[in-house]
């Protein structure tokens, strides 16, 4: 009986649905560019340290730094990087680059792979880079490629050779950068006088032994420094990534203001046609009460009415997010580097296609218990 | 052919008798328009706010492929032979500033997190060369001294900003003199103190910019020309006005391409919405339909006659959505910006075009909305539509 119910009106039950399609659609959509905002933070670990200028991180260290902070107690490994701020052809492909030390950089993250004979060659070539999976795609680079970058922090041409491509170990994985020789930089710098810190590095990456320990150890490490013309600030890699989100909060509190926009649309849309269809079948439902049928009756009815033309549009909306993600992603470049549909985006929608069924039939169901059987039969 | 020979408000009280469909359709609009007008209100109080941080009569110089002020450094060679240029104003010292640019990052107020924030090292003549800028607590920093002072906008949203506290950065602490506005535009969003003692303390040898005032403004282009063809120095120069709105491209595309994507995908939802109620204002009004029909009243009346009736109902959502986004204009938004990687305050800013793209994209909504049912409603033979009922 609900089925053919739906029927009866089928221009708007197919409306309806397909805007419900495109409500679920678009909620999973946001959810995943709010998720993708947070990968970093996701994919960073909390036995890594990141020490940086206690100014900002527009300021460089001195590499010596790096001999005393190894001394410490309970670290494993340092490493360290500098952010070079390049464009690779034009300023919309941004991605970012780093001037690194690759032996320590590629055991301290060992989540980049990189096949063995790549990395050997990256290695062995001061003038070679080693880039992430997206951007060899998306700009269709293979190994033995020329890379020139147009350094706007270090001016000039940069040229790179591609020695190798590294992937992910798993999808939270950043597959969007690309790494060189440190040494590079610091040698060009000297040669092409740059007017730029020599000697000097953006962060460094400290490994330690045991996670419990993080907190010491960073107040170990901005004690060594302190008073110094160079004072750091250290602090886990997922707070420091955490920190980056901070910055542009604004724009993920924006995105979220909107999802909700989305669920109010969605809502009312729904409880309009669910009051239209109400209002129309007012003596029908008369009839029924007058048959004998409880009030009880009729809610069930307009109760499953809705919730089955919700889940059937949620249903698409879900299914559809899947293609609808990879479409973006491969849309919006390099821009987030990571862009999966998550789990907990398929539950909240799946929680909200459950609502927006629950809140449309609301209204109808009132009116449904409060008709007056005369009153309602005479109506037509 | 005369569209309107069914009177106006035979479409419009047809809304009024629907009272509850039509407020949650136009409802359902509202927030589409409320969205879309947000955005382009967003938009354009990031433009506003950054162009006007330049004088149409200042030359930034900086050094050439340098984006933003950060990323440039001037030797003090180069900043001397820029500000001896002929043709740089003189009253009686060239109306040059040598500018030194640092970010720093402090703590906001009410969510404790840090973000960057301008540092900018200037003297006398680069205060004067900002004609907008206003001390308007306090006083104005010493020259040569640790004092510094502090744009409404940061004095506002980060802690420890009050007159007469300390801030500390580079290798020294920094006594709060004074609080500055400028008028809405970046230099709010800024901390100012004297150039050369900021670089002491920051043990830089170097400026980042230098800005000059012009003579007249007409010789931007000979001061271009010399600078690029001079191989001394390995610099550009661009209008102080053009160099901050370039600033602003980034984020301003940004905001735009993710804003508009999602309004078009909402608006889909809200139109879908429209042509619901509208298809069931026709299905209510067969009968109707068709006696209208039987008066003599053509096919293209009726048609109009329900597309009107859409019109008003998105009409409708659009006036409350712009009234919705009008409030917005008290709002004051800051995020980072990502070409200058500093924070940045700017405020919702409406402007008659915005208006207009807004009331022109729900009556396209409105339009596409009702196009479906008035169709249908035209196509409805007399005999079928008198005997329905």
């Amino acid at each position: 009986m609900i089925f053919f119910n739906l029927l009866r009106h089928p221009v708007r039950s197919l409306l309806t649905i397909f805007g419900l399609i495109v409500a679920t659609l678009s909620f999973g959509l946001l959810s995943t560019v709010v998720d993708a905002w947070y990968a970093g933070a996701e994919g960073a670990s909390s036995a890594r340290l990141i020490v940086r200028s206690s100014i900002s991180l527009i300021f460089p260290l001195p590499i010596s730094h790096r001999e005393r902070i190894e001394k410490l107690e309970g670290i494993s490994q340092v490493s360290w990087s500098r952010w070079f701020g390049g464009v690779y052809k034009k300023p919309k492909n941004f991605f970012p680059q780093f001037a690194v030390d690759p032996k320590s950089y590629l055991s301290i993250y060992p989540e980049y792979l990189v096949p063995k004979k790549q990395k050997e060659s990256f290695f062995r070539d001061k003038r070679s880079t080693l880039i992430g999976r997206k951007i060899a795609e998306e700009h269709n680079l293979n190994l033995g490629d020329l890379m020139v970058l147009d350094g706007q922090i270090f001016p000039g041409k940069w040229e790179f050779l591609v020695a190798g491509i590294y992937d992910g170990k798993d999808n939270i994985t950043d597959t969007a950068q690309m790494f060189f020789h440190w040494d590079y930089l610091n040698e060009e710098i000297r040669k092409r006088s740059i007017l730029r810190d020599k000697e000097a590095a953006g962060v460094f990456i400290v490994e330690i032994n045991e996670i419990k320990d993080a907190a010491s150890i960073s107040m170990a490490i901005d004690e060594l420094f302190k008073n110094s013309p160079t004072e750091t600030y250290t602090e886990t890699e997922k707070a420091f990534q955490l920190g980056f989100v901070a910055m542009t909060e604004a724009i993920v509190v924006a995105i979220r203001l909107v999802s909700y926009v989305v669920i109010m649309i969605i809502m009312a849309v729904m409880a309009n046609t669910m009051s239209m269809t109400s209002r129309e079948r007012i003596s029908e439902y008369a009839t029924i009460r007058a048959i004998g049928f409880s009030p009880i009756f009729l809610v069930k009815l307009i109760l499953l009415e809705s919730l089955f033309l919700s889940f059937l549009g949620g249903a698409f909306g879900i299914l559809l997010t899947f293609p609808a993600a990879s479409l973006f992603s491969s849309a919006t470049g390099t821009l987030f580097p990571v862009f999966e549909v998550s789990q907990v985006t398929v539950f909240s929608q799946i929680l909200l296609v459950i609502l927006t069924g629950f809140v449309a039939s609301l209204f109808p169901c009132i009116n449904a218990i409060k008709i007056n059987i005369t009153t309602g039969l005479r109506s037509i | 052919m005369n569209f309107s020979e069914i009177p106006f408000f035979y479409s419009f009280r047809n809304l009024w008798v629907r009272g509850i469909t039509t407020l949650l359709t136009a409802f359902g609009l509202a927030l589409v328009v409320y969205v879309f007008t947000s955005v382009l209100m967003l938009d354009e109080g990031l433009k506003k706010t950054l162009v006007s941080t330049g004088e149409f009569d200042n030359v930034v110089v900086t050094r050439r492929g340098a984006v933003s002020e950060i990323q440039s450094s001037i030797s003090r060679e180069q900043a001397s032979i820029i500000s001896q240029l002929s043709q740089v104003a003189r009253i009686p010292l060239p109306q040059a500033s040598k500018e030194l640019v640092v970010l720093v990052n402090l703590q906001k107020k009410t969510s404790f997190t840090k973000s960057n924030v301008v540092v900018r090292g200037l003297n006398k003549v680069g205060f004067n060369l900002r004609r907008q800028i206003k001390i308007i607590k306090g006083r104005n920093f010493k020259e040569g001294s640790d004092e510094i002072i502090i744009g409404i906008a940061i004095a506002k949203r980060f802690s420890n900003m009050r007159i007469g506290q300390t801030l500390k950065f580079g290798s020294q602490s920094w006594r709060i003199v004074g609080h500055f506005d400028s008028g809405g535009s970046g230099f709010d969003s800024e901390i100012w103190a004297d150039v050369e003692i900021l670089m002491q303390s920051f043990r830089r040898n170097n400026f980042s910019t230098v800005i000059v005032r012009l003579i007249d403004s007409t010789k931007f282009d000979s001061i271009k020309k010399f600078i690029n063809l001079n191989v001394r120095l390995p610099l550009q120069a661009k209008r102080e006005r053009v160099f901050f709105s370039d600033q602003s491209k980034a984020l301003s595309a940004f905001i735009r391409t993710l804003g508009l994507t999602l309004t078009i995908i909402f608006s889909i939802g809200a139109v879908i919405g429209a042509a619901i109620t509208m298809q069931a204002a026709v299905a209510n009004r067969i009968a109707e339909i068709g006696t209208l029909r039987a008066l003599g009243f053509q096919r293209s009346s009726i048609l109009f006659a329900f597309l009107l009736e859409s019109i008003f109902l998105s009409v409708l959502g659009g006036i409350i959505g712009l009234f919705f986004a009008v409030l917005m204009l008290k709002l004051e938004f800051s995020t980072t910006n990502f070409t200058s990687f500093s924070e940045l305050a700017f405020r919702f800013s409406l402007s008659s075009s915005i208006v207009f793209y807004s009331l022109c994209f729900s009556m396209i909504m409105g339009i596409v909305s009702g196009m479906i049912p008035a169709v249908r409603a035209s196509r409805i033979k007399i005999v079928d539509a008198l005997r329905a009922n």
